[in-house]
């Protein structure tokens, strides 16, 4: 590299990160990995993401610094010579590519088993339906006569039109707050049934480590439980894109002690419903139906 | 360019075109592959749940309970009352069952309803064997009508001890939404 | 070799080269016609470009300020279109109508008049599908991968946009059948296939995945076209059809067509790293059979990008292990690539510094992509920012960067004139900064929460969010330098040699530069081919 090259290319480095200073100084570094989550599978796949994240640095330690050592080593410029009789070597070669084999295999198990965790849904003490609209979520506790949409706050709504002229900043949990929340016990496995009206969404809090299709004409599942004393608000998102509004649809998942929870679906079926709940219902009543719900607006 | 290369391109040409005519039916052909797949390797094929399977109450297991959920949905222009009349219940493998859904049509005019069912989890499919069920067939709906819809199922014993909770559930779809193509 | 340029030269003068307009319209030589693809890639890669810029100018802070989320939508739908479709598959295409002849020892393509149908029909797919953004209901907006049914909410652009992917699968459908023919049959006598350049082996491999998957595509877009106008149900679960079958058609499509990207790069960076190395390239034989190796496993990998819909368990380790397995050659490419540099006599032209940057950058990317087949942690990773992270990392400065590469590599010979390799080098290194200032903090993004796809976000995100805009801009605009390096070389550069590269092997060095109209009309003898041979 010319001298010339060299000085551009350290201003450009300085230039960049001057600009960055600033945001350093009130960045939330916590931000920058997966969370650990809250339920025994979000702790494991935090897990299998960190043993597959030093692997990697393993592995980029060795090739990377493979890669610099030629670099550096075998310049022309220090007087480098090839060596043009290094054509392939069948030894060499054999070894590089049984030993990744063997690192893949010993990532596959504990994939294997975590993912075996993930299929088991047995001993479920509460589903839940979720169904996925254009664009909100309609939760529906199945055999408590227990269901409700969830939609977008109001606060974030009005300050993400566009040209609202409202800071995102001033509006406490922009984008991620809803009206009401699913409410869920600790200490419970929760089985949740994915399906969608219109069009295909996708379910993702990521502290319970976990995300699945919501598909119209289909039903899946995904089970979570959070772990004992860890109540309080879990936000998340659709994260699969279903149109004009993909990105308004949180979802916020408020998860209580057992007691608050009983409670909390008592009033629920005296009819303590929620404002939204009640006017986006008018056919409620007490039998398991959940007919003659509002169509989804159409975009 | 000889004429002998000239040919031989010609030909190798020909034969590539008619790989990718290939190609494009395969695409095609990957509709009913879909099917077979889901057949063969066992996973269960939720067309299969619009069809009567032969079987009749098995050697049970009274052991043995799964729950059964019963789920009913309605696609966002439905203008329908559709819901099980019970939410769920145990069942022994191998027993048969019957239970109802109820319909009642609220498009304001005469309409022609098809139900089309699902499992969860999906690999149930396979085990959850339906004797009589209402979307075997389009189910027409007077304005108004409203009619109970019994199903009759057996779960298969050899549905995997993994699991102990099976949901059936329906879409209803009318005439508004492209019933017709089904049949 | 004096003798063959003499030769050429020869034949040179005696060219009845159509001029003007027509030379174009009606081109069936090899090198106009590449020139052509080469033009409109870069045209397309601007396009696509300045709708990445929309993007990340809308991402810029938290809340909207510029566009409606709709439009939004059309914004990603049709610059993954417009990249994907328009700029780095017409530039693969550019560079193997320029390159394989030369490199065979052919004089031109196989097929010359198919040559120029599958570039034009190139301008109309792109204008019909640029068409959408004016037609009520605007451009289509439910993901490059139509996925329905949101992709049949669509308006007035949906019959357009199928269209233009029907015109665009024809178009490299005859692009690849041109590029086999020229390869399995139009070999000079001597050129065995296993003496073929990389270049050569990882175009005819990509050739065979593009004649076996674009009408699977094509299939599927018909069965989309069929859903929406004629009443069928192949998708639409009230027809009895499965939304989800059409993930795993379009997928069966999608991931060999992420190695049609990326399979000639490696073929580029196969020829520049030894001429750099000044040594041969190390195990000629391993990196052919790799390449086939991972051509015939992304058959059998699609799935991996559908984990989330719900799979029987033994599919999901059945994907998720022949995922990993993709790795085992990939590495064997890149194990070779480093074995090439060591001991070497190592020069950081250009050409050298984009293959450099490729090798760190898509191993990078190829990290990702494996933390990414670990099916439980997916279940996180799946449509969020760090999916976005990865196959940029592996697109832009895997693929784009190996297009550029190439281009500066072999500009001398196709122009007689050499790039300004200040300018040059000064592009690499504002690219290469931008490039990881762009996409390195979509990996902390999407571990944080943040789904793709998105047109605002909680302002959690704000942060990345901006460093990756400014990367972004940083990027985008370095690229203006490409343009004109370019273009001042062509206008002004100084006089190349026959062999500018004191390193280079290979038959496209051993005829004069600038390289004849037609390229071997005599085919070389051996005595030349042994001569441009390098293993
Ligand atoms: C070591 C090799 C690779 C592995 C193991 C790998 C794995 C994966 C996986 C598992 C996904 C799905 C992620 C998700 O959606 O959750 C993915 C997405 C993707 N990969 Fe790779 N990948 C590799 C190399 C490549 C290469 C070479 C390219 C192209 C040049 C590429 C392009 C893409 C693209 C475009 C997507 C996203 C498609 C979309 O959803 O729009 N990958 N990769
Ligand atoms: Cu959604
Ligand atoms: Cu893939």
């Amino acid at each position: 590299m010319t001298r010339h090259a060299r000085t551009a290319l350290s201003a450009t480095a300085f230039a960049i990160l001057g600009s960055l200073a600033p945001l350093a100084a009130h960045a939330e570094w916590g931000n920058l990995n997966m969370p650990v989550g809250v339920t025994v599978l979000s702790k494991e796949i935090h897990a299998l993401h960190m043993t597959m994240f030093w692997w990697c640095v393993a592995i980029g330690v060795f090739v990377f610094g493979w890669m610099i050592w030629s670099l550096v080593a075998f310049r022309k410029s220090q007087g480098a010579k090839p060596d043009t009789t290094m054509t392939h070597s069948t030894k060499a070669e054999i070894v590089w590519t049984v030993i990744p084999v063997v690192i893949l295999v010993i990532m596959a198990i504990p994939a294997a088993r975590t993912l075996i965790a993930i299929e088991d849904t047995r001993n479920t003490e509460i589903s839940i339906k979720v169904t996925g609209y254009q664009w909100k979520w309609h939760y529906d506790y199945l055999g408590e006569d227990v269901k409700f949409f969830s939609s977008l706050a109001r606060a974030s709504d009005e300050a993400r039109q566009l040209g609202s002229g409202v800071n995102p900043e001033s509006v406490e949990n922009y984008l991620r707050d809803v009206d009401n929340p699913l409410v869920v016990p600790e200490d419970t496995k929760v089985r949740v049934l994915l399906t969608a009206q219109d069009v295909i969404h996708a379910w993702w809090v990521p502290a319970f480590g976990m995300k699945k299709d919501a598909i119209p004409g289909n039903v899946n599942e995904l089970w979570f439980k959070v772990e004992k004393g860890k109540t309080g608000l879990y936000r998340g998102q659709c994260a699969e894109l279903c149109g004009r509004d993909h990105g308004f649809m949180p979802i916020v998942v408020k998860v209580v002690t057992k007691d608050e929870y009983r409670t909390w679906l008592a009033g629920q079926k005296a009819g303590e419903s929620t404002p939204a709940d009640a006017s986006s219902e008018p056919a409620a009543d007490s039998s398991p139906t959940i007919a003659a719900l509002p169509a989804a607006p159409q975009g | 360019m000889s004429e002998m290369r000239e040919q031989n391109n010609r030909r190798l040409t020909l034969r590539l075109l008619g790989f990718a005519a290939g190609a494009f039916a395969f695409g095609f052909a990957l509709v009913p592959l879909y099917d077979v797949i889901c057949d063969i390797t066992g996973v269960g094929n939720p067309k299969d749940l619009l069809r009567a399977s032969n079987v009749q109450a098995i050697e049970h297991d009274e052991s043995r309970l799964v729950t059964v959920e019963f789920v009913a949905d309605l696609p966002s222009v439905g203008s329908w009352e559709f819901r099980p009349v019970i939410a769920e219940m145990k069942a022994n493998p191998g027993r048969l069952y019957e239970i109802d859904y109820v319909a009642r049509n609220l498009t304001g005019r005469d309409t022609v309803a098809q139900a089309i069912p699902n499992v969860a989890p999906g690999k149930a499919t396979a085990f959850f064997r339906k004797t009589e069920c209402f979307c075997f067939i389009p189910q027409n709906f007077a304005k108004d009508e409203e009619r109970v819809m019994p199903v009759r199922f057996v779960i298969d014993p050899n549905l995997p001890k993994s699991i102990d909770r099976v949901t059936l559930s329906y879409v209803f779809y009318d005439n508004s939404t492209r019933v017709a193509a089904l049949n | 070799m004096a003798n063959t340029a003499t030769h050429d030269h020869a034949h040179d003068h005696h060219d009845h080269k159509p001029h003007g307009l027509k030379r174009w319209l009606y081109a069936t030589n090899h090198k106009d016609i590449g020139t052509m693809y080469l033009v409109f890639a870069c045209v397309m890669f601007f396009l696509g470009g300045a709708m990445a810029l929309v993007i990340r100018a809308e991402l810029f802070q938290p809340g909207l300020q510029f566009v409606d989320p709709g439009f939004y939508n059309s914004m990603t739908t049709m610059h993954a279109l417009l990249m994907i479709f328009g700029a780095v598959m017409p530039a693969w295409t550019g560079l193997a109508n320029w390159m394989v002849p030369m490199q065979v020892g052919a004089p031109d393509m196989a097929l010359p008049r198919l040559n120029n149908f599958s570039f034009w029909l190139l301008p109309f797919a792109f204008t019909l599908l640029l068409l959408t953004l004016f037609v009520p209901g605007g451009a289509p907006a439910g993901g490059w991968t139509l996925y329905p049914p949101l992709s049949l909410q669509a308006g007035d652009s949906f019959p357009l946009t199928i269209f233009a992917i029907h015109l665009m699968g024809i178009s490299s459908i005859l692009g690849a059948i041109n590029v086999v023919v020229t390869i399995l049959n139009m070999r000079a006598p001597g050129m065995g296939l296993l003496n073929m350049p990389l270049f050569c082996w990882t175009w005819l491999i990509t050739a065979y995945l593009l004649i076996a998957v674009m009408p699977v595509l094509a299939g599927a877009v018909t069965m989309l076209l069929t859903d929406y106008f004629f009443g069928t149900s192949f998708f639409a679960a009230s027809g009895g059809g499965d939304p989800v079958m059409f993930q795993h058609i379009f997928w069966f499509f999608g991931h060999p067509e992420v190695y049609i990207l990326i399979l000639p790069a490696f073929g580029v960076v196969s020829e520049i790293i030894p001429t750099f190395s000044r040594k041969p390239l190390f195990g000629y034989e391993s990196m052919v059979y790799a390449t086939a190796s991972i051509a015939f496993l992304s058959f059998i990998v699609w799935a991996h990008h559908m984990f989330t819909v719900g799979m029987p368990l033994a599919g999901q380790l059945f994907f998720m292990l022949s995922t990993m397995l993709i790795a085992v050659p990939t590495g064997v490419k890149v194990f070779n690539w480093c074995a090439t540099m060591w001991k070497g006599s190592i020069s950081f032209e250009t050409p050298m510094l984009f293959a450099i940057a490729f090798l760190f950058l898509f191993t990078l990317g190829g990290f990702s992509g494996l933390m990414l087949a670990i099916v439980p942690a997916d279940f996180q990773y799946h449509d969020s920012y760090f999916v976005v992270a990865h196959f940029h990392y592996v697109l832009v400065p895997g693929a784009v960067f190996a297009i550029m590469a190439g281009v500066y590599y072999w500009l001398p010979k196709w122009t007689g004139r050499m790039y300004n390799e200040k300018i040059g080098k000064l592009h690499f290194w504002l690219s290469t900064i931008g490039v990881n200032v762009l996409f390195f903090p979509q990996h902390f993004l999407g571990l944080a929460g943040m789904p793709r796809r998105i047109p605002d976000y909680s302002t959690q995100f704000a942060d990345w969010n901006m460093v990756s805009s400014l990367g972004a801009s940083l990027f985008g605009f370095s690229q203006l330098l490409f343009v004109y390096v370019i273009w001042s070389a062509v206008r002004s550069g100084e006089k190349a040699a026959d062999r500018p590269w004191e390193g280079a092997h290979g038959l496209e060095w051993e005829l004069p530069t600038p390289a004849p109209y037609h390229s071997w009309e005599t085919p070389p003898t051996r005595s030349v081919i042994s001569h441009g041979a390098m293993h």
